[in-house]
């Protein structure tokens, strides 16, 4: 208590909203476990070509199917064991996290950014844009997103460019809607009024006026969106119409493991916990960003 | 001539064939270095008439004038783009409450400086110069540190006067406060009013102070201006006013003053409230609530002569006249 007050005494400067933030976020102790195994993730991305200890598409055709290396017969080389090609999984596995959350990063950012825009819009002009984009906004949720993910990847043809534009086009309602609803709750507070009274333009006031105060409920939407987009691009490569072989990817690993399910299950469990993993965490971290930038939820200081 | 002229303003929502006048006929006129009072009760059309002098009405309101003219410029010819310049730099608004007419995602810093670039062009250490001159201005103590708060980190008082900040940052010919004190403790409003009244006559702007509290402008303003339902219904300086009010709606709201009601059991109060849509008296708005309403009153609508608008202005007895 009395090391509290102290502190409240020598820092007489505000703190800085980053600050106040990781206050609040690294309260929720399974956030941070989560933060940091995305961490973990992102960099096995990024570093891809130093941590992977093979080729991922490097064929060691005398080491079929071998086992992870605790296992009975496996090899240390292979730490997570190979596939029905002789592929070291681990390398494919940390291969497939850059197409993975590139694809899932992508099409976040494409449904974000024309969602929100849209989303404006329809707040701002409410007698005219507002009934067109919220209807188009119904007819497209009116679809299983993942349905209007294969029908859009049928039109365009499988692969790298068009899975992330067909998972963009089924997540881009949720954040039209979440914008619009919480424009409309900002536009009529009177710093916006006061704002229009200064002489701000509508497009000064739909960026830079309205939508800073309606970003928390659009972050946490784009992150559990960023999850849902892992599984997604796992779904559609399972299918076999999202990134084609033999690029490394999670859900096109899943499916061509399908067969080996009995002799070799390492193949498929492997692929399937880290899409686990992977999604788990973000949707961890996801809770935790909500609390933190939620002002009714954060703890009282 | 005038700093700024509104003949005639007709503000009307809801349909055309049945329209609802919220501000019904208003003349109002105001000089530079002058400070008038708009007083009455909710729904009395104050903020309304504000918001068409700022071009804030949207799309189902209506708003017609004879005459608007500010310094000069005829608002009612301007393009949007146009008025957005001249009214955003000459005419300013102070509102109610400071704690949601700030915008939480920016410091008090940011805010400040945003309509000095916009508007004087300031940039870089001219532009802090300014900001910190202004939190000076309307007395922030530890003034340079506060630039970088955020409204959530200051208390209403200390808002409100950001708020002030603001408004006159671009040195306003006029300045609209509407209510400036009501969100606002007792002890602070003595400081923000005095604080307005200071600045109003050190720049030599026009005050237009919109209130419902009487005592509030009693000794600050030069005239006040008493609307009932959409329309002027007396107009006198102060002194007057408060000495001898001639509508009986001033005289009401004056005796609704607690202070006024020393020694009786019951406070003094006007009984009913403002005309709607769908009550609006035939003759004049205030018949049904006036003590002194007669049958004239019921059917016909006076016309305001002499800054009054009532067929039997009071007399200095407060008792009303005839003939």
């Amino acid at each position: 208590m009395t090391t509290q007050t102290q502190a409240l005494e020598t820092v007489p400067s505000y703190p800085s909203p980053l600050k106040e933030f990781w206050q609040s976020f690294s309260h929720n102790k399974g956030a941070v476990v989560a933060l940091s195994l995305f961490l973990v993730t992102v960099c096995c991305a990024l570093f891809a070509g130093w941590l992977a200890p093979h080729d991922p598409i490097e064929q060691y055709r005398e080491h079929m199917l071998t086992p992870p290396s605790w296992a009975d017969g496996g090899m240390s080389t292979y730490l997570l064991g190979t596939d029905e090609l002789g592929r070291d999984i681990l390398s494919r596995l940390i291969y497939g996290a850059r197409i993975s959350l590139f694809i899932a990063f992508m099409s976040v950012i494409m449904s974000f950014i024309p969602g929100v825009v849209l989303g404006l819009l329809a707040a701002f002009y409410q007698k005219h844009l507002s009934p067109v984009i919220m209807r188009l906004m119904d007819i497209m949720l009116a679809l299983p997103s993942i349905l209007l993910a294969i029908c859009i990847i049928t039109i365009l043809g499988p692969g790298l460019v068009n899975t992330m534009i067909a998972i963009a086009i089924g997540t881009l309602p949720s954040y039209t809607r979440l914008t619009r609803a919480a424009a409309m709750a900002e536009i009529n507070k009177e710093y916006v009024t006061a704002s229009r009274v200064a002489g701000a333009g509508t497009l000064r006031l739909m960026f830079l006026t309205v939508l800073p105060n309606c970003m928390a409920p659009l972050i946490v939407n784009a992150t559990l969106g960023f999850s849902s987009a892992i599984l997604e691009v796992a779904a559609l490569g399972f299918l076999g119409l999202g990134v084609q072989p033999p690029t490394a990817e999670w859900g096109t690993m899943l499916s061509a493991a399908r067969d080996y399910i009995e002799r070799a299950p390492w193949v498929v469990t492997m692929p399937g916990l880290t899409i686990l993993v992977t999604v788990l965490s973000i949707n961890l971290m996801g809770d935790g960003l909500r609390d933190a930038l939620d002002p009714k939820l954060k703890r009282a200081a | 001539m005038s700093l700024l002229k509104i003949r005639n303003l007709r503000v009307e929502f809801g349909s055309k064939a049945h329209p609802f006048p919220a501000v019904d006929g208003l003349d109002f006129e105001i000089d530079r270095g002058e400070l008038v009072g708009i007083v009455g009760e909710s729904g009395s059309g104050k903020s309304v008439t504000m918001m068409a002098l700022m071009g804030l009405i949207d799309a189902p309101g209506r708003v017609t004038a004879d005459e608007l003219v500010f310094d000069g410029h005829d608002l009612l010819k301007l393009s949007p783009n146009q008025r957005r310049k001249i009214v955003g730099k000459d005419i300013s608004m102070i509102f109610q409450d400071a704690l949601t007419s700030l915008n939480p995602s920016y410091t008090v810093g940011f805010q400040i400086k945003e309509s000095l670039k916009v508007h004087l062009g300031l940039r870089g250490a001219e532009l802090e110069k300014r900001a910190l001159e202004l939190l000076e201005l309307v007395e922030i103590p530890a003034a340079k540190s506060r630039l970088d708060a955020y409204p959530h980190q200051l208390s209403g008082g200390m808002n409100q006067r950001v708020m002030i900040a603001v408004a006159i940052a671009c040195n306003p010919k006029l300045l609209i406060a509407d209510e400036p004190t009501t969100a606002l403790d007792v002890t602070i409003q003595a400081q923000i009013m005095d604080l307005l009244g200071r600045l109003q006559q050190e720049h030599n702007m026009g005050l237009i102070m919109i209130t419902h509290d009487l005592a509030v402008i009693a000794e600050m303003a030069s005239r006040i201006c008493v609307m009932y339902a959409g329309q002027v219904v007396e107009q006198a300086p102060v002194a007057g006013l408060f000495d001898a009010p001639r509508h009986p709606y001033t005289q009401a709201l004056l005796a609704a003053i607690p202070e006024h009601s020393k020694g009786a059991n019951r406070l003094s109060a006007l009984p009913g409230i403002v005309p709607g849509h769908y009550d609006r008296p035939k003759g004049c708005l205030l018949s049904p609530r006036c003590r002194y309403a007669q049958d004239r009153c019921r059917s016909e609508r006076p016309a305001l002569l002499d800054g009054v608008r009532c067929f039997t202005p009071l007399n200095a007895e407060g008792n009303p006249t005839h003939g």
